[in-house]
């Protein structure tokens, strides 16, 4: 029998853009078996709902992620808003959908910027950058920030976005989505790029749906699973089609993402096209009494926000389970039996977000 | 032919300007509602403590009795929650960030603002 060794990878590497430590266990090169440990970034948000109005709430559940942060803030805000029956006007939905679509949009470049890192493309890591930050810049102008939006509130949305501006939103979004098709085809087409990602870190289609995989992880390994689906706020009269992959390698995952960038911007599209007039929020009075479960799709996959509230201005618990910690049992799975080589490209394959796994 | 795509962007990028700002030399991006940090107007703040209470972080102290107010910048998260909700819009969202600092501190503020004696204003004005 080959002696096993222990190599530990992480808190910090550097493939890795926040601390999550693995104890690899290998045989000569091969990762037999896998131990992750999170607990690096844990900053007790859950706890912090108790000592905060559920008003307030709303800016410290949107900084949970840097990433994802509008889709964060929204996601609380349908729960608040489910709990205390409060109807948001259709321009609000219509506007959280806009933005969540951008923040995928600049979600899933960066994504593709860190993973062509990953695997020693840096010029192709920059192209995908240098796309990203006209997404931010579209942030910046519509909400004033460019990661951290702050623009959702509970009973709508905090500001408007001018007819005006969405036309010209709706136009940008031209030049970009050549930009992105140039980006991808090299993502897709590349020989070197396929010759690195294929039947690496493979997850088959019942590993992925039994180990709960989630989002892009769970569609690259061909489950077609996904919360937009479901209709919530005003995706349920936007039309796109799921993107799935059947590969179940990193290619699969990087596959799904890429086509992803154009759903969204074929979303965007729609809801600028059907966006209506009229009021961007709702007075809300009284304090949250009752208990729910909202769920949202995040980039990386399905969020789960759990809100309960005793009718005062303080909620009395709250918990967020974020797509990255699902993913982790499928991501264990895909690296036993890989080269210690393959490691960081399929670590990287599942988009980790550490800070939203310990909230 | 994966090989003429990444040319294509590469000539292209080639081409272009720069896509990055050479920061120091030339101001960063700034938009109408970027939010850089919060300013006030001293001669309008009532000192109502609605900010204080609204703030998510706690940045906000305001004091009744010394009259002033008091802002720590490293614990503000620019989220304009008080610029929102100040009752007689004295907070105010600047667009330039707050400058670098090497010390933690707080930033305090004298309210130098009044209360009008409505009547004898009106006789000012009128006079």
């Amino acid at each position: 029998m080959t002696k096993q060794i222990i190599v530990p990878f992480g808190p910090q590497h550097p493939v890795l853009p926040e601390p999550i430590h693995l104890d690899l266990v290998l045989e000569d090169e091969r990762v037999v078996d896998v131990i992750p440990s999170i607990g690096y970034i844990h900053r007790g948000f859950e706890k912090l709902v108790e000592k905060r109005e559920y008003t307030e709430y709303v800016y410290i559940a949107e900084r949970t992620c840097g990433i994802c942060s509008f889709i964060h803030g929204a996601t609380y805000c349908q729960g608040i808003e489910q709990i205390m029956n409060i109807d948001v006007p259709e321009r609000a939905q219509y506007l959280r959908v806009i933005w969540s679509e951008y923040s995928r949009l600049h979600s899933h470049l960066l994504w593709l910027g860190l993973f062509a890192d990953s695997f020693g493309f840096e010029n192709l890591f920059m192209n995908a950058w240098r796309i990203r930050e006209r997404i931010l810049d579209v942030m910046e102008q519509t909400t004033g920030g460019r990661v951290i939006q702050g623009s959702c509130k509970i009973g709508g949305v905090r500001r408007d976005i001018s007819n005006e501006k969405l036309d010209e939103m709706r136009r940008d979004l031209d030049g970009i989505e050549r930009e992105i098709r140039d980006l991808t085809t090299v993502f897709l087409q590349d020989d070197s790029i396929k010759h690195r990602l294929r039947n690496v870190g493979r997850l088959s289609k019942e590993d992925a749906y039994h180990l709960g995989a989630v989002g892009p992880t769970a569609r690259g390994s061909g489950v077609a699973i996904d919360l937009r689906k479901t209709g919530y706020g005003a995706y349920g009269k936007l039309n796109f089609q799921l993107v799935t992959d059947n590969c179940g390698d990193c290619y699969g995952r990087c596959a799904v993402r890429a086509q992803e960038l154009f759903t969204s911007i074929d979303l965007i599209r729609q809801a600028v096209r059907k966006i209506p007039d009229g009021p961007i929020d709702v007075r809300v009075t009284g304090a949250p009494n009752g208990e729910f479960f909202t769920r949202a799709e995040q980039p990386r996959g399905e969020l789960v926000h759990y809100l309960k509230g005793n009718g005062t201005k303080f909620l009395v618990r709250s918990r967020i389970r974020t797509p990255t910690l699902t993913n982790i049992p499928p991501l264990v799975r895909m690296l036993q039996g890989c080269e210690l080589a393959d490691v960081p490209v399929i670590v990287l394959s599942i988009d980790p977000c550490i800070s939203c796994t310990e909230r | 032919m994966a090989f003429f795509e990444m040319t294509k962007t590469a000539i292209k990028t080639l081409l272009s300007t720069p896509a990055t700002i050479l920061y120091p030399a030339q101001p960063a991006k700034k938009t109408p509602l970027s939010r850089g940090h919060v300013t006030i107007d001293e001669s309008r703040c009532i000192s109502c403590g609605t900010c204080q209470r609204k703030c998510p972080s706690q940045a906000i102290i305001i004091s009744k009795e010394a009259k002033t107010w008091q802002i720590d910048r490293l614990r503000c998260v620019v989220c304009n929650s008080c610029v929102d909700t100040c009752p007689v819009k004295c907070l105010f969202m600047d667009t330039q960030y707050s400058s670098p600092v090497i010390a933690r501190s707080v930033e305090l503020i004298a309210i130098t603002y009044v209360k009008p004696v409505k009547p004898e204003k009106k006789d000012e004005a009128s006079a």
